[in-house]
Order: C-alpha cells, then sequence, then structure tokens
C-alpha cells in the first residue's frame, strides 16, 4: 500500500439517496384517485470512512440508517448519488462482469444472529460457502483448515466445525456471521445493529472482537446503532440521522462532548444514566413524523426546542462548520 | 406490611427429558409504592417471576412450590376465574409490544372502559369519564377525542401510554411491567420511564419493572433485584447493587455496559454465556464463570445472605468479609 493510497478515504458516499415507491396499486389509484406515494428513505446522504476507522451511524428506527447499510453493500441500488470504494465506482462494479471481486471486499453483518445463518447448515458449510463462492480455496483440507482458523479469530473452536447453528447462543452465533462476513478477506465490513440481539455481558464479548479485529487486520467498519453508549465505544467518527438525512457528522469526542444539532442534543438527553441515579432528564417531546409525508423545511423543526420562522420553510443547507457537518439554521 | 411477598418460588416445565427448573427458590417483597427493578440476561427467569405473580405462566409450566402473597392473602393457588378478578383490579400488567396488549377491533375508549366496568361498579357515563380522564394522565393530548380511535391510529409511544392507562384502569395496587419500553425508540422510551414513575407515585401505585436495560433501573427503582439462571444473586437498594455489587456475576454485568462516561479501549467481559436449565452447575449456577471461584462454590449453593449494603447469594460475602 502506497502513500498516496492511504490519505485517500477508503469509502465515499456522495448524495446517495434511495426512494422507494409505495403506492397503491395501479388499479386502485386508478379507480380510487390515490397518487402516486414515494417514501424517501434515504435523501442525500454523504461521508467519507478513513481506511481502518469506524464510523458509526445513529437515530431511531425508520430514519433510514439500515437502508444506508443496504446500499453499501449494493442489496439496493441508489435513486441518486454513488458510492466510490477504494477510488472505484461501487455501483458500477457491482453491475459489471466481475461484481465478485468488489463484493469480496464488502461484507455485511446482520442484527439478528437467528435469522441470518441457516439452520439447516452445519458451521463448515456456512463459513465455508464464501470461501468456495469466490474460489479461495482448491480442495477440502484446505477448507477445513481456513475454517478452522476462521473459527479460532473470533474465539471459538475449530471443533465447532460439524455443529449445527441451534446448538450456539446467540453471542456464539454472532461470532459465526463475524467469521463467515471475514472468510472473503474484506477491506470493508457493514454491521447492521450487531449486538443489538445480544445480552449485555456477551455484547461486550463481541464488540471487544469486532474491536481486536480491527486493530489486527486494518478493517474498516460502518457501525450502526441506535445504543449511543454502545456508538461512542466502537466509533472514531459518528453521523446522526432523522427522517433519511444526516443531521449532524462530526469525530467521537466533539459529538458526545460538544453536540451542536438540537437532536443530537435530544438523543443524549434521552440515554438513561447509570452513576446519577434518581435524576430526571430532559423531557424529550413529540416522536418521529411519518416518513412518507414528512415535515416543511428541517424535518425536525416540530420537535426542536429552538425552532424559528426560518426553519418551518427552509431546508437547511448541509454545511461545514468548526470541523464538523451539521444540518441547521441556528447553528454557528 | 409488604404489599407482595414472594417466598421461594419455584416453577417447573415437565418436559420428556426430565422436569427443569426454571424458577429455583425465588423470595422478595415489595412495599406499597415501591418500585422494585428486576434485572438479568435473557432466559434468567425474569419474565418467568413476573408471569408466575400475575398468574399467567405458560402450561406446561407450573408453580411447584413457595407462596405468592398478595396483601396478606395466597395467590399462587387461585383458579383461572378467581385469579381473574385479582388481574386488572389488584395487579396491573403492561407487556413489551404495545400493539399485541391491545385489542385491534375495538377502539382504546371501549377497552379501558370495558376494563373499568369489570372492575369497579360506575356507570357508563363514569366510565366513559375515567377514561378520558386516565388517557389525558397518562399525556394524551385531545383525549376526548381519542377516545373513538383504535389502536392503529396511535403510534408506538402514544399505543404504550394507552396501555399503561388501561392497566391502571381498575386501580390496581401493584402494576407488573415487562419489558414496558424495549420496543420503543430511546427518545420515547424516556418519555414512557418518566410517565410510569410519575404516575405510580401519583397513584401510590407499587411498580414491579423487569427489565434487561440496567440505566433505565437506575433511573425509576427504589431497589433492584439481579437475577441469574432462575435464582436472584443480589437484591438490594439501587444505587449500592450499581455503584458497590457485592456479587461477582452483577460488577460483571455493570462492568461489561459501555458507559457514556468513561474511555475503556476494551469493555469488561464475563467469559462464556448463562447455562441452559439442563445444565445447570452443581453449587453456585454462576461459578464457571466467575473470576474469584474456589471449592466451595462448585459444592455448595449459596443462599442469599447480608452484604455490604445489599443482600448476596455468594459465599464470598459469608460474614460480612468481602
Amino acid at each position: 500500500m502506497n502513500a498516496h493510497k492511504r490519505a485517500q478515504p477508503l469509502v465515499v458516499a456522495h448524495d446517495l439517496a434511495k426512494t422507494f415507491d409505495v403506492s397503491a396499486p395501479w388499479l386502485n389509484r386508478v379507480l380510487e384517485g390515490k397518487p402516486r406515494q414515494l417514501l424517501h428513505a434515504v435523501d442525500g446522504v454523504s461521508f467519507e470512512i478513513q481506511r481502518g476507522q469506524t464510523l458509526a451511524l445513529v437515530g431511531e428506527s425508520g430514519c433510514g440508517k439500515s437502508t444506508v447499510a443496504r446500499l453499501l453493500v449494493g442489496l439496493y441500488e441508489p435513486t441518486r448519488g454513488g458510492l466510490t470504494f477504494d477510488q472505484q465506482d461501487a455501483h458500477a462494479a457491482f453491475k459489471s462482469p466481475d461484481a465478485k471481486a468488489m463484493r469480496k471486499r464488502i461484507q455485511m453483518i446482520f442484527q439478528d444472529p437467528y435469522a441470518s445463518l441457516n439452520p439447516r447448515w452445519t458451521v463448515e458449510a456456512i463459513i465455508g460457502e464464501p470461501l468456495q463462492e469466490h474460489g479461495m480455496i482448491s480442495n477440502a483440507a484446505e477448507l477445513q483448515a481456513r475454517v478452522a482458523e476462521l473459527l479460532q479469530s473470533v474465539g471459538l473452536s475449530a471443533l465447532d466445525m460439524p455443529k449445527y447453528p441451534h446448538q450456539f447462543s446467540g453471542g456464539q452465533r454472532q461470532r459465526i456471521s463475524i467469521a463467515r462476513a471475514l472468510a472473503t478477506a474484506p477491506e470493508f465490513l457493514v454491521c447492521d445493529e450487531p449486538t443489538s440481539a445480544l445480552d449485555v455481558s456477551v455484547q461486550a464479548q463481541v464488540l471487544n472482537i469486532m474491536k481486536d479485529l480491527q486493530r489486527e487486520r486494518g478493517l474498516t467498519y460502518l457501525f450502526i446503532s441506535h445504543n449511543l453508549a454502545v456508538v461512542r465505544h466502537v466509533s472514531d467518527q459518528v453521523g446522526v440521522m432523522y427522517l433519511g438525512r444526516l443531521v449532524e457528522l462530526a469525530d467521537k469526542h466533539s459529538l458526545f462532548s460538544n453536540p451542536q444539532h438540537p437532536y443530537t442534543r435530544m438523543l443524549l438527553d434521552a440515554i438513561p444514566k447509570m452513576h446519577d441515579t434518581g435524576q430526571a432528564r430532559t423531557p424529550v417531546q413529540g416522536e418521529v413524523p411519518n416518513p412518507l409525508n414528512p415535515p416543511s423545511g428541517c424535518s425536525f423543526h416540530p420537535r426542536c426546542p429552538l425552532v424559528t420562522e426560518r426553519c418551518k420553510t427552509e431546508r437547511p443547507a448541509w454545511r461545514e462548520l468548526k470541523g464538523i457537518k451539521i444540518a441547521c439554521h441556528l447553528a454557528a | 406490611m409488604s404489599l407482595l411477598q414472594v417466598k421461594n418460588l419455584v416453577v417447573e416445565f415437565p418436559s420428556r427429558h426430565g422436569t427443569l427448573r426454571a424458577l429455583d427458590g425465588i423470595s422478595f417483597d415489595i412495599a406499597p409504592g415501591e418500585i422494585l427493578g428486576v434485572v438479568g440476561e435473557s432466559g434468567a427467569g425474569k419474565s418467568l417471576t413476573g408471569a408466575s405473580i400475575i398468574g399467567l405462566l405458560e402450561p406446561p409450566g407450573r408453580i411447584a412450590s413457595g407462596s405468592i402473597t398478595l396483601q396478606g392473602e395466597r395467590i399462587d393457588h387461585l383458579s383461572n376465574d378467581q385469579m381473574r378478578h385479582i388481574r386488572g383490579r389488584k395487579i396491573g400488567a403492561i407487556f413489551q409490544d404495545p400493539l399485541t396488549s391491545l385489542n385491534p377491533l375495538y377502539t382504546v375508549g371501549r377497552q379501558i372502559m370495558e376494563t373499568i366496568q369489570a372492575h369497579l361498579p360506575v356507570s357508563h357515563e363514569e366510565a366513559k369519564q375515567r377514561a378520558i380522564r386516565l388517557l389525558q394522565d397518562t399525556g394524551i393530548p385531545a383525549a376526548a377525542e381519542r377516545i373513538e380511535h383504535y389502536p392503529h391510529q396511535f403510534s408506538g409511544g402514544m399505543r404504550q401510554r394507552v396501555v399503561i392507562a388501561l392497566a391502571l384502569a381498575a386501580e390496581p395496587q401493584l402494576i407488573v411491567a415487562d419489558e414496558p419500553t424495549t420496543a420503543l425508540d430511546v427518545s420515547i422510551q424516556a418519555q414512557i420511564i418518566g410517565l410510569l414513575k410519575s404516575i405510580c407515585k401519583e397513584r401510590g401505585a407499587a411498580v414491579m419493572l423487569i427489565t434487561h436495560d440496567m440505566g433505565v433501573i437506575a433511573e425509576t427503582c427504589d431497589r433492584v433485584a439481579v437475577m441469574y439462571a432462575g435464582r436472584i444473586a443480589e437484591i438490594g437498594p439501587v444505587h449500592q447493587v450499581i455503584n458497590q455489587p457485592s456479587h461477582p456475576y452483577t460488577s460483571g454485568l455493570m462492568a461489561s455496559i459501555p458507559d457514556m462516561s468513561s474511555d475503556r479501549e476494551r469493555l469488561n467481559q464475563i467469559d462464556g454465556a448463562m447455562p441452559r436449565l439442563n445444565a445447570i452447575p452443581p453449587g453456585c449456577a454462576f461459578n464457571p464463570r466467575c473470576p474469584q471461584v474456589f471449592d466451595r462454590c462448585r459444592q455448595e449453593r449459596p443462599e442469599l445472605m447480608p452484604a455490604r449494603a445489599t443482600q448476596a447469594a455468594c459465599w464470598r460475602v459469608e460474614g460480612g468479609a468481602a
């Protein structure tokens, strides 16, 4: 790897957008005069991730963070904007004849380890499949050796190879998912709520393994979570999403010590604190609006304590401010 | 006198491979107006404890021994019919998913009024006024109109408010809330916890709050019971359990939670996983994972005993040593 390459961010998302058509069927639209309805799940999201770093996306359900994850691994095609991976257009690569070369470099870990592993396959088959699919091994002995090595790298044993997923606990299953994602030796891992389905003591095991692997292999992570304490632990940079858009993107320390966007402040206030018991936190107002019919102007304005007339009509631009990025009229 | 007293509660599930003991000698009590938190990992038995108290244990699960006493009366061996008069009237229940707790075919007003009239001798009109007041008290705007709406017309947070109103409808003295905020977003979660706490305080209702979220416990409860493998590992005032835990499992659990105020590179992890019901080790159930294990832990099972500021089931604290 030369010095020039290291300075370039590995992942660049530029104005990524994904719109879903959720209209009623054609006949109902004609007969009942229902209009077409578009859901802007992700509406112009831009960020960069440096090699070996972790960007975390946080936000409440329905804010589009999982859609971003699916856009990054090519499960969805963007409606607008694009994704550059190691200076190549990733979505063009996903469609080209050697799409496999790109897929090999970007892998994903899903939330629910009970749903993401085939219950009828042995661990050996689950972890070995990507190795065979990408032609990374030539015979059965080599396959076994590689799978054993992968299992050991996530703290499981080679003896686990003939077992089935139901024989493992949730935390162990999530480690199998990680081993499978690592099989193709990817550079970039997209992790969609990887520990949300796990108990805290097990969550700590999985987060520690993910950090160790990042250090050993120089992995780059996009880490999606709604748990701000977990995000604070794993990330270098944090992006806060609200109704399909980023509202604030900053390095971890400035985001947590000096949040600028009122929504970020609200989220931070909402976390139950372990060590100052009995203290009432700032009450949070309102709920996330219906994404099918988002508010005008800044989509956060109906819940914002600092709302002005301008916020109700004019959508705030995504701009740079003292080293962070923010979409808010009032931040200065 | 305590409001609820649970003594040596044992819940068993008979199965083809022998009887599984899911709760093994649980004892605690709740004072009137008190909020008791019950925390633990999945499978520790917290929801089963709640289900036993409200008499909704799924067969083949059954209470094998022990007693549950509410206001001096035993309720653990009542028939379904007798239990129906207690549920709602004396014990209210709030579950995790507000959508499945409400009947989608009836308006929320009708559901609340039904509960009120089933338990209290009031007229239709009076019941309606009470239902509106309940919805107002739980923070639902325009309650007089919302009472005519169906559950699907409410958002997730609003639905959980309706469920809380429903649980309080017949003015019970005890609310069993099983993961009431787990299905909600963080910003909504804060609202619901705040509401639950203030509304129960106003009415003097005691709450048994079951959750896996230690942060919620810290903010809400007076006392907390930490469960592990069907037993209570530690119980005591919430500040003491969090800040100076005596049981190694509690300390491990606290240290494994990512904290907003510290900058540790690695989280403290408890190696291994909670044992399955058919493979609970002899002695202390936590001994294979315990960093402070010694011989006695592998042979003899510790009961709850006084520790520094709490009660812990651990040989290390015997005689107040640890």
